[in-house]
């Protein structure tokens, strides 16, 4: 076990404990696999909002803290104090458990959050060196062969490893334990090199005169998309997602915004996307700015096309999927991919546009109806029991007499799924009635057992 | 058909009639059906590309367009390319369509929420040049509607196929309003091919083509669509295989004319 939550500590279980040793002992435990991706890619975004709040210098100090330069920053929040506590408030109101410490250096600092005494630690400046010297050798951030060697030595806290001479230690152990430690001291600098964010590719235009016409809007989209375009070609991105926010002369805002399946960097397109958008605009008494906004922006992977000799390349349709999503919905556009299931409705499932392919598809040895009503509809037949079609049918009015029939296909309930589905069964016949219409109907339950539906008769689907 | 001497001045009578009937009429090829009595009765000996066709079901069908939506998935599953479905109502069973060999992967469905919708998307589609087929299922379809739809297929080269779906069975009466499709298509049921054995046979269908632009209107009696969308001939049922009654097409013209 890499880490614990506090409910698990108070049940005695530390990091280090081997998963089954736990799992022996508290068996009903929640334990979920280690993600040091996830992990990095969240402390960045934390140190992005740290930046954004408190103070310019952050960077994420993995696998589990983040360092600030609080210098010059502290007055602003109301003193050092206050500004952790305010921190570690925050934290905790977004359910993370933390612990701050401030200090003339980064390895003291470090330390003390930490392995220090308290949850918020305040070291006066020239104390650092008072402050750490209890501290254990963990606190150093030295790698964890050079720990074991030095406990070996008998060496377990700071204060003694920085008496011992330096010339012994650096030749058995490598200037790690001697840089570190002048780190933690203040006698070496050690930059912070801090995240930085990158701002959103954006172009905007001010108007001297307002504008309200469809026509001069339109215009002015289109000299607005190509810096954008350029903007994005330097990042080598395309827009996910585009905003268009216009400001009124009534200091009211409009917006529009656009989104694409794919990745797109070219102007023709997305000036297109936006002019279509034009008639939902309402400019009141004029606009008097525009601002483009690429909100969401992916980089752009380039791959090799299809040899035109050996096979034909499949045209693109992604642009068409983008205006006709912007018209509709993106809800509204998807395909039909296959689900390993045997209850016909549950058989098929929605997936994007252009999700890519799995190369599944439907076993195919049953017919099957070309419309599936979206919910089973009760028809009043006579049949004979157990396994034998319907003679005749009544549905939405119409009675129909059988001619010829296939079947019964039987379906077994998912049991996996609810216990509702145990022991329910369906027989499902394909019908011809006189004219030559075909139906998919269905008897919940097998024609013997009570248990297995309440053999009643339902009509699922319309052949031709 | 082989020409026995190049004509000049006919050629040249030719080419001024093409570019009088329009500048955006381009030849776009044409999809056959692989049954030479339906390819012979279609001009160029098959569906046109770049067109629109409209295809209704008979009876029950014009509210349910089952038989109707499958003639339509066999003829999109003989195309290249992806395949735009729009529609309002959405109960198409995408199964089903595999078995006419129209894959799931190529098709792509849109839920238009009102026939406006359904319009405007199929226009949108029909203007794109890359699709294999467009289909849309739409209720009325006014003769400016359908105009704008055949320019749109004409610019491209997109087959398109506009399924009427009626809400009620007397609204079904619209079929008989021009409009500019350059075929129409009537599919009924026929009681299938009966099978030494208890159970259903494969589906036939009456196919009655009402309108072909520069083609004449004819019935015809045919297996429903294989594993590969196509259809076949009946093998018994008529002496002629080929339900091509003097009447029936009479009738046609009637209503081609109505």
């Amino acid at each position: 076990m890499l880490s614990v939550d506090l409910a698990a500590r108070r049940l005695g279980l530390r990091p280090g404990t081997p998963v089954a040793k736990a799992q022996a002992l508290h068996p009903d435990l929640l334990i979920m696999d280690a993600d040091p991706d996830g992990d990095r890619a969240g402390l960045e975004r934390l140190s992005l909002w740290f930046q954004h709040r408190i103070a310019p210098i952050v960077a994420p100090d993995p696998p589990d803290g983040i360092v600030l330069d609080t210098t010059g920053a502290d007055h602003l929040h109301g003193g050092e104090a206050v500004m952790l506590e305010n921190m570690v408030s925050r934290l905790k109101e977004a359910g993370i458990t933390a612990r701050a410490a401030i200090a003339d250096t980064w390895g003291a600092a470090h330390a003390l959050a930490r392995y220090g005494r308290e949850r918020i630690t305040l070291v006066p400046p020239g104390e650092t060196a008072a402050a750490i010297t209890d501290l254990p050798i963990e606190a150093l951030r030295l790698p964890a062969d050079i720990i074991d060697g030095l406990h070996g030595l008998g060496v377990s806290r700071i204060g003694p490893l920085a008496g011992m001479p330096r010339a012994p230690l650096t030749l058995r152990f490598g200037p790690d334990v001697a840089r570190r430690l002048d780190q933690a001291f203040g006698r070496q600098a050690e930059a912070i090199v801090p995240v930085r964010l990158q701002a959103p590719v954006q172009v905007s235009r001010n108007f001297a005169e307002p504008i309200s016409a469809a026509e001069t809007i339109a215009r002015y989209i289109t000299k607005l998309v190509p810096p954008l375009c350029a903007g994005l070609e330097e990042r080598e991105q395309g827009v996910r997602r585009l905003d268009l926010l216009l400001h009124r002369v009534d200091s009211r805002t409009e917006a529009v915004r656009v989104a694409t399946a794919m990745p797109v960097r070219d102007v023709r397109r997305l000036t297109r996307l936006l002019c279509d958008r034009i008639e939902t605009i309402d400019p009141g008494f004029g606009i008097e700015r525009m601002v483009l906004t690429a909100s969401l922006a992916e980089p752009i992977l380039h791959r090799q096309g299809v040899s035109a000799l050996i096979e034909e390349e499949e045209a693109d349709v992604s642009d068409l999927i983008d205006t006709l999503a912007n018209r509709v919905g993106t809800q509204a556009l998807y395909r039909f991919a296959p689900v390993e299931s045997d209850v016909p409705e549950r058989a098929v499932c929605r997936v994007p546009a252009l999700a890519p392919e799995d190369g599944k598809e439907w076993p195919d040895h049953w017919p099957r109806p070309t419309r599936l009503l979206p919910r089973p509809e009760p028809i009043q037949t006579m049949a004979v029991l157990p396994d034998h079609p319907p003679i005749f049918f009544i549905w939405r009015g119409i009675r129909r007499r059988i001619r010829c029939a296939d079947g019964p296909e039987r379906v077994f309930g998912e049991w996996w799924k609810g216990d509702a589905e145990l022991t329910t069964v369906r027989d499902y016949f394909r019908v011809e009635d006189t004219s030559g219409e075909t139906f998919w109907v269905y008897r919940t339950g097998d024609g013997e057992h009570g248990e297995t539906g309440s053999q009643g008769w339902f009509l699922h689907g319309l052949f031709e | 058909m082989p020409a026995p001497k190049p004509r000049p001045a006919l050629e040249a009578l030719r080419a001024q009639v093409s570019r009088l009937e329009g500048q955006g009429r381009r030849r776009r090829g044409v999809l056959p059906f692989g049954m030479p009595e339906i390819d012979g009765r279609l001009p160029d000996g098959g569906l046109a590309l770049g067109a629109l066709h409209e295809v209704a079901g008979g009876g029950h069908d014009a509210l349910n367009a089952a038989a109707s939506g499958l003639f339509s998935a066999g003829i999109a599953a003989r195309t290249r390319g992806k395949v735009l479905w729009i529609a309002t109502r959405q109960d198409l069973y995408a199964p089903a369509l595999q078995q006419v060999g129209l894959s799931a992967r190529r098709t792509i469905y849109v839920a238009a929420s009102s026939d406006v919708d359904v319009l405007a998307c199929f226009e949108e589609a029909l203007r794109r040049q890359g699709l294999g087929a467009v289909v849309a299922e739409v209720g009325r379809l006014s003769m400016t509607a359908s105009r704008r739809l055949q320019l749109a297929a004409e610019t491209s080269g997109a087959l398109g196929i506009a399924i009427r779906r009626w809400r009620r069975q007397t609204d079904a009466a619209d079929f008989g309003q021009p409009t500019a499709s350059v075929t129409r298509w009537r599919v009924s049921v026929l009681p299938s091919v009966p099978l030494p054995v208890p159970g259903v046979g494969r589906s036939r269908w009456l196919l009655e083509l009402i309108r072909a632009r520069a083609g004449e209107c004819a019935d015809f009696e045919v297996e429903a669509c294989d594993a590969k969308g196509r259809l076949a001939p009946c093998r018994l049922a008529l002496p002629a295989t080929l339900a091509d009654r003097p009447d029936q097409e009479a009738a046609g013209h009637r209503r081609a004319r109505a």
